[in-house]
């Protein structure tokens, strides 16, 4: 019987690269679990809040969007709308084009990668450069992030060092220290010549039109100190009611994304530069991005929308753990991706039926989600939705079902099953035509088989 | 999702669903329910057209299939007395499962009605029945797993509280206990690698503590974690929490 697409990548994954991105994860969840539970009585109740309020926007997007653009507009920002991925990057190439710019620097944005913003650009001639550290090895080594937060979280600091040595940046030097210095020079060259910053951005407050990003490399800020122009994507799902909203949300995002209080740096942008301030951006823009996601309001899986990609669901996640992100095939790997891959996929939702499957539904992901998605819930909607739509990738290794619950709703055929069981007992498991028992005993012992035993005591005990 | 349990009567009518597993394999932990809730004076009906629960089809993503049997089990148990599962993960598919696919189907009240009598073992002993301690005794250092289906009930608590009462019995806590053993039902046959090596690791913590007993509320994750301890040519004993009560109560017979 084959194994499920993720289960036969994580048995291809090199044993070092599963321990360093266990291990890690594992530092991490400890550390935010330790925080929260330090510094609230209550953290449950923060999670449940926080949800309702994310819940809350998503059936409410409806007049909250229209409420932020307005309160953008006043503020000076300028509004596009775009439905898909080709046109939120022909958004950003529009900006570019009409003010003759050539040259981008980016924060790190996981819409930008859905999107596949930076390939957009470069074919059309135009640089775009990740400033982030993590997402500019990336880039130099055309590789894919591997955790929404954390996108180099398989690579160790020698394949990093290697690469540097290959991309000019220096002698090979491994130590954090070191890397980390080249690459602030190199980039600090880069944000002065760019014309435009490219943010994603972590809130939108529909009350002020505040956009609020978090950062802990302090790249954003340079991004938008040199350029002109600052261009923000933002996924339509990302609005927060309130200002005051902010502090919950803020808090909870910090401690269960990189276990901080607070991220180092959290901007709260009001628009373009005023005419009286220094320096700045002189305009600025917000991309609104659909791409998918008011299908996913449809769904039955829209609390997926309240997601604020904090990661602390992938770092929970034993199954994420064993695999890594590329086992997921797509831009947001884990339990968050395991749901919303495959439904921003679309008509594509086939080739990704798979995801849903890799979850032994232990809920520890829903258990530590600081916006309380039920994520086992919505993995097991998806599985339905995978078997009723014939998905193959759905039922790969998945045992068949129909003589089973054919089975169980007999109970005459199911007592002659508990005694017929018993052939298990006698016979090499190897010789027994059926997969799944291969599969179960290929590291594990079977317990004696011993249908029907309790039936014959409950009958037979004297009554009390 | 369902909350307004259904608490015992002063009769103490229950009804048992004995899980498919103790159907099978484990009939000693499905007899060892009984003579704890009648050492509780409770009054324990067997109806004997019971199969399953329906989670493997429901896990399975084959939802269709699962109804099918959800069904039976609802025409099964009928009535209003509590229905006692040893087993976590069973009870939830009865009380959150099967309500979750039956959201949009006609028959969804009588489902909902069945959720709301069901309850894991320990969790009624303790919350249902309101027993805090348990007589008897014991001599055993047990490691405890926490079932994943039992998260967000009271079943863990209710077991860990009821074994600590226990003379002689120490549970000792070890690590990373919120993660899963990796037996997940049709999981752990269709990712075998991962599954297996989620259970190594679960062992690896529970033997760090060098129990005599890992216990839990759920037969499932202990097939998993002990057929995989003993194919690797390290046994370990494995109980489930209610053999522990009954033979605190028969310390002469245990074993
Ligand atoms: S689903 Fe929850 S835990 Fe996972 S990334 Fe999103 S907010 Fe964080």
């Amino acid at each position: 019987m084959a194994n499920q697409p993720i289960d036969a990548y994580a048995a291809s994954l090199p044993p070092d690269k599963r321990e360093s991105v266990y291990q890690s994860t594992k530092g991490t969840h400890e550390k935010r679990t330790k925080l929260l539970w330090d510094h609230f009585l209550d953290p449950n109740e923060l999670r449940q809040t926080a949800g309702r309020i994310k819940q809350h926007v998503i059936e409410n997007l409806d007049t909250l969007l229209p409420a932020a653009e307005a309160k953008l507009q006043a503020n000076g920002v300028q509004v596009h709308w775009a439905p898909t991925a080709e046109d939120a990057c022909a958004a950003v190439h529009g900006i570019m084009d009409a003010r003759g710019a050539t040259k981008l620097v980016k924060s790190k944005t996981m819409v930008s990668e859905e999107i596949e913003l930076t390939p957009y650009l470069e074919k059309r001639g135009m640089e775009a450069l990740e400033t982030d550290l993590g997402e500019f090895i990336i880039q130099i080594d055309h590789d894919h992030p591997s955790h929404i937060v954390r996108p180099i979280i398989h690579k160790n600091r020698r394949e990093i060092a290697t690469s540097f040595e290959r991309e000019g940046l220096g002698d090979y030097n491994d130590e954090p220290e070191v890397i980390t210095r080249r690459a602030r020079d190199f980039l600090r060259q880069k944000y002065l010549q760019a014309d435009v910053g490219l943010t994603g951005g972590n809130f939108i407050s529909a009350e002020s039109g505040r956009l609020v990003l978090v950062t802990n490399e302090g790249n954003s800020r340079f991004c938008l100190a040199a350029p002109k122009v600052h261009i923000a994507l933002v996924g339509i799902e990302k609005l927060v009611p309130r200002d005051r909203d902010l502090g919950l949300l803020l808090n909870l995002l910090g401690r269960s994304a990189t276990a901080q209080q607070l991220t180092v740096y959290t901007e709260f942008i009001t628009g373009p530069k005023s005419p009286t301030q220094p320096d700045g951006p002189e305009e600025m823009h917000v991309i609104f991005v659909d791409n998918g996601r008011t299908e996913v309001l449809a769904s039955q899986c829209r609390e997926i929308l309240r997601c604020i990609r904090c990661g602390a669901c992938l770092n929970v996640c034993p199954i994420y753990r064993q695999a890594s992100g590329h086992a997921y095939r797509s831009v947001y790997p884990g339990p968050v991706g395991a749901v919303l891959s495959p439904l921003l996929a679309g008509k594509q939702f086939p080739e990704l039926a798979d995801l849903p499957k890799a979850s032994s539904l232990c809920g520890a992901c829903n258990e530590v989600c600081p916006v309380d998605i039920p994520i086992p819930d919505l993995l097991l909607r998806l599985r339905d939705k995978g078997k009723t739509e014939g998905a193959p990738k759905a039922s790969i290794g998945v045992p068949p079902m129909g003589g089973w619950a054919l089975m169980a709703s007999q109970p005459t055929a199911w007592k002659a099953a508990l005694a017929g069981g018993k052939v298990i007992n006698h016979i090499p498991t190897k010789l027994i035509p059926f997969p799944p028992l291969q599969s179960w005993t290929s590291s594990r012992t079977l317990p004696e088989w011993r249908g029907g035993s309790f039936r014959k005591w409950m009958k037979n005990r004297p009554s009390k | 999702m369902i909350s307004d349990r259904q608490l015992p009567a002063a009769d103490r009518r229950v009804q048992l669903m004995a899980t498919c597993l103790c159907d099978a394999f484990y009939d000693d932990v499905a007899r060892a329910t009984v003579e704890v809730l009648e050492h509780l004076g409770c009054i324990v009906e067997f109806p004997e057209a019971q199969t399953c629960c329906g989670q493997p089809a429901f896990n399975g993503g084959d939802w269709k299939a699962s109804r099918k049997v959800v069904r039976h089990t609802v025409k099964t148990f009928t009535g209003d007395v509590p229905v006692i599962v040893p087993s976590g993960s069973c009870a939830a598919m009865v009380f959150h499962g099967a309500p979750l696919e039956f959201e949009k189907e006609d028959d969804a009240p009588a489902v909902d009605a069945l959720a709301r009598r069901t309850w894991e073992l320990a969790d009624f002993i303790v919350n249902g029945l309101g027993v805090k301690t348990w007589p008897g005794k014991f001599d055993a250092k047990i490691a405890f797993h926490r079932s994943c289906h039992s998260r967000g009930s009271g079943t863990s608590e209710a077991a860990i509280s009821l074994l600590e009462s226990i003379d002689g019995v120490t549970v000792a806590p070890f690590g990373e206990a919120e993660q899963c053993c990796g037996f997940g039902g049709t999981f752990s046959v269709s990712f075998p690698h991962i599954s297996a090596n989620m259970g190594t690791l679960k062992l690896d913590n529970v033997r760090a503590v060098e129990p005599d007993y890992l216990v839990s509320a759920d037969m499932s994750c202990l097939m998993h974690m002990g057929g995989l301890a003993e194919k690797a040519g390290a046994p370990l004993k494995t109980r489930h929490f209610a053999q522990i009560l009954r033979d605190a109560l028969n310390p002469a017979t245990a074993g």
